[in-house]
């Protein structure tokens, strides 16, 4: 019981904390609230679905194209329909969330509403102190942690992260230093949108594949950006961890908790804002005017 | 109104008042064409789609004035709709109250959750806010599936009292509803309260320093807004007759942005337009079942990238143009003001903000 809360919720948090961070670096840097984010994520998995269970490729093939697929995807999207209304806030927000049922409704018309399941992409098991974890966990776990670390040392350690941040901090003088700002907007989406692909690429043998997938994990994600504070890297990811441990536990420990689980997450959350409207680890900024 | 005393007035008025903008012209007529549909036509499938057109066009109204006026985004807007459904549905099956009680009551009820959620949410502001309003709902709908006895968990309340015997009597009490409070609605945006509402959304900080407090009219605008939404989930929970979970899901509080975006913010009619064009649109394409939601996404999508401001705004600002002396709106073919007969062809001084 404890072993499996504490795998269940180490994945889940990976999972989410992968989809958050993205999110919270379009935000951060392009002001973009993405609500399609997730969308990218079910597409991940059903290009996986076709490329293992339908044309049997390898794993590792299929694996590799979906998440290369994905960000082309994605950052077509961005130039096609978010940049040329970027600046209408607002506009963007139900334009993501439009592309978001197109992509939904595609999938439908290929695919049918139905529950697809996967075959683990790697058989087997390993033990770890008298506790079996899959290899399918194992590797979610592994890549989580690697994914993230090296979008860490982008973002700390290399020119491109030190101008993604910059442009996060402040659009107009990152534009003055000589960045070209909207092609840093354009990286970092390609950026977020492959860590939603990995995310969907983890997922879909684990769970069922469905059109309507992209629902739950969005709420998630936005409430993890919320309690970790906008924008802040280290607050998704906090933020990512308590909010998965949390929803396990709830599946885990109280009946009918399937319902419940959604509910739970976003009680904390609000909880958390009530306390510290600018989240977990969000800088109180004075607003933009 | 002194101008409907005698028919030679009223045709003044008609004159003056209403035939000389565009913009005028068509909501008369839209007007006029709604109220005298029933005569031409008793098709209850047509009805029934203006019905619902009416019933949502005020719930996409109500989020325009709450989060198009003063700018807090409310991604949880179906909260109040389900919350005044549910309300009317459990008061008119357990008690037995009449649709013209219950719906008030569900409405009164829309205003309190507005309260329950406008309080904590005053302190976030922006994003923040869009996404934890998105929660209420959420929970609710949690907390409806925990209490089957009292919601009917997964199936709803089912067994409702019909509005009105009739078709055409549902017809007329929506239809005339849905122009009532539109107005309500478009009079509240252009008062005193709503020019406050318009300084929220623009300048926080500043309307504070004038002395106004902010909280208040805040707080105001949510109750407002859930008043409205709310009077359109009693009225749709009598019309179907259920009261489901579907009343609180997510993907009707982006319905309602939607439309309210597609139509144009902040103008209270672009709303109604949005969902006039966009519902009969919707159910248009049923005869193209598979692919209807995929054309509705691509046509929003589009639309919204010629007309970033919403096609009412786009439209209006074609077919009308701004006096540059007097401000008053002129229809596009002027050469001269119709107020104070300034050249319309000057340079406007761009205003920018």
């Amino acid at each position: 019981m404890i072993e499996n809360i504490l795998i269940n919720g180490l994945i889940h948090g990976g999972v989410y904390a992968l989809l958050a961070v993205g999110f919270s670096l379009i935000f951060g840097v392009a002001r973009i609230v993405n609500i399609a984010h997730t969308a990218f994520y079910m597409v991940a998995a059903y290009l996986i679905y076709t490329f293992a269970t339908r044309l049997h490729l390898h794993p590792l093939l299929a694996i590799f194209l979906s998440i290369v697929i994905v960000p082309l995807i994605g950052i077509l999207i961005y130039q096609l329909t978010i940049k040329p209304i970027q600046e209408h806030h607002v506009t963007v927000l139900i334009v993501t969330i439009t592309v978001a049922i197109v992509f939904q409704e595609i999938m439908l018309l290929l695919f049918g509403g139905h529950f697809r399941g996967n075959p683990s992409l790697f058989v087997g098991y390993l033990e770890i102190f008298g506790v079996r974890v899959s290899y399918q966990h194992l590797l979610t776990l592994i890549v989580v942690f690697f994914v993230l670390l090296v979008t860490w040392w982008i973002l700390l350690r290399t020119r491109l992260g030190i101008a993604i941040r910059a442009t996060a901090q402040d659009r107009e003088v990152a534009n003055l230093m000589g960045m070209n700002v909207s092609r840093v907007a354009m990286i970092t989406m390609g950026i977020a949108v492959t860590m939603a692909a990995i995310a969907g690429v983890l997922v879909a043998p684990l769970s069922v594949v469905e059109p309507y997938m992209w629902l739950h994990p969005l709420v998630m994600m936005l409430a993890i950006v919320v309690l970790g504070g906008l924008g802040s890297i280290k607050g998704s990811l906090a933020g990512a961890f308590i909010l998965g441990f949390a929803e396990t536990l709830v599946v885990f420990l109280i009946p009918l908790g399937a319902f419940l689980k959604g509910a739970f997450s976003l009680t904390i959350m609000i909880v958390v804002l009530l306390i510290r409207p600018e989240g977990l680890f969000g800088v109180a900024f004075e607003e933009e005017r | 109104m002194a101008a409907f005393f005698s028919f030679r007035q009223m045709r003044l008025f008609l004159q003056k008042e209403i035939l000389v903008l565009p913009s005028r012209t068509i909501a008369f007529f839209f007007c006029l064409a709604l109220l005298l549909l029933p005569l031409v036509t008793k098709d209850p499938y047509l009805l029934r789609i203006i019905i619902f057109s009416s019933i949502f066009a005020i719930f996409a109204a109500s989020w325009d004035l709450l989060s198009g006026f003063t700018g807090q985004m409310n991604f949880g807007h179906a909260l109040f709709f389900g919350v005044a459904a549910y309300t009317s549905a459990i008061l008119n099956l357990r008690l037995g109250l009449p649709p013209w009680l219950t719906i008030p009551l569900g409405a009164l009820m829309a205003v309190v959750a507005g309260l329950v959620v406008g309080i904590p949410c005053l302190r976030l502001r922006g994003p923040y806010l869009a996404l934890a309003t998105l929660a209420f709902p959420i929970i609710l709908m949690a907390i409806v599936f925990t209490i089957p006895d009292l919601t009917g968990g997964e199936l709803g309340v089912s067994g409702i009292k019909q509005l009105a015997r009739s078709r055409i009597a549902t017809y007329y009490i929506c239809v005339i509803l849905m122009l009532g409070l539109g107005l309500l609605m478009w009079k509240i945006g252009d008062s005193k309260i709503g020019i406050i509402f318009h300084a929220i959304r623009e300048d926080e900080i500043a309307v504070r320093a004038s002395g106004i407090n902010t909280t208040r009219y805040k707080l105001l605008a949510f109750s407002l807004s859930g008043f409205f939404a709310g009077v359109a989930g009693g009225l749709y929970t009598h019309f179907i007759r259920i009261a489901g979970p579907s009343t609180l899901e997510v993907s009707l509080s982006f319905q309602a942005i939607i439309w309210a975006i597609f139509g144009g913010v902040v103008t209270i009619y672009g709303p109604i337009a949005g969902v006039f064009i966009l519902y009969p649109l919707m159910e248009f394409l049923r005869i193209l079942p598979e692919i209807r939601t995929l054309l509705f996404g691509l046509t929003v999508i589009v639309i919204l990238l010629f007309m970033p401001e919403g096609l009412t705004t786009w439209v209006r600002d074609k077919i009308e143009k701004e006096c540059p002396r007097c401000k008053v709106r002129n229809g596009a073919w002027r050469k001269t003001c119709r107020v104070c007969f300034a050249d319309m062809k000057q340079k406007v001084v761009s205003r920018s903000y």
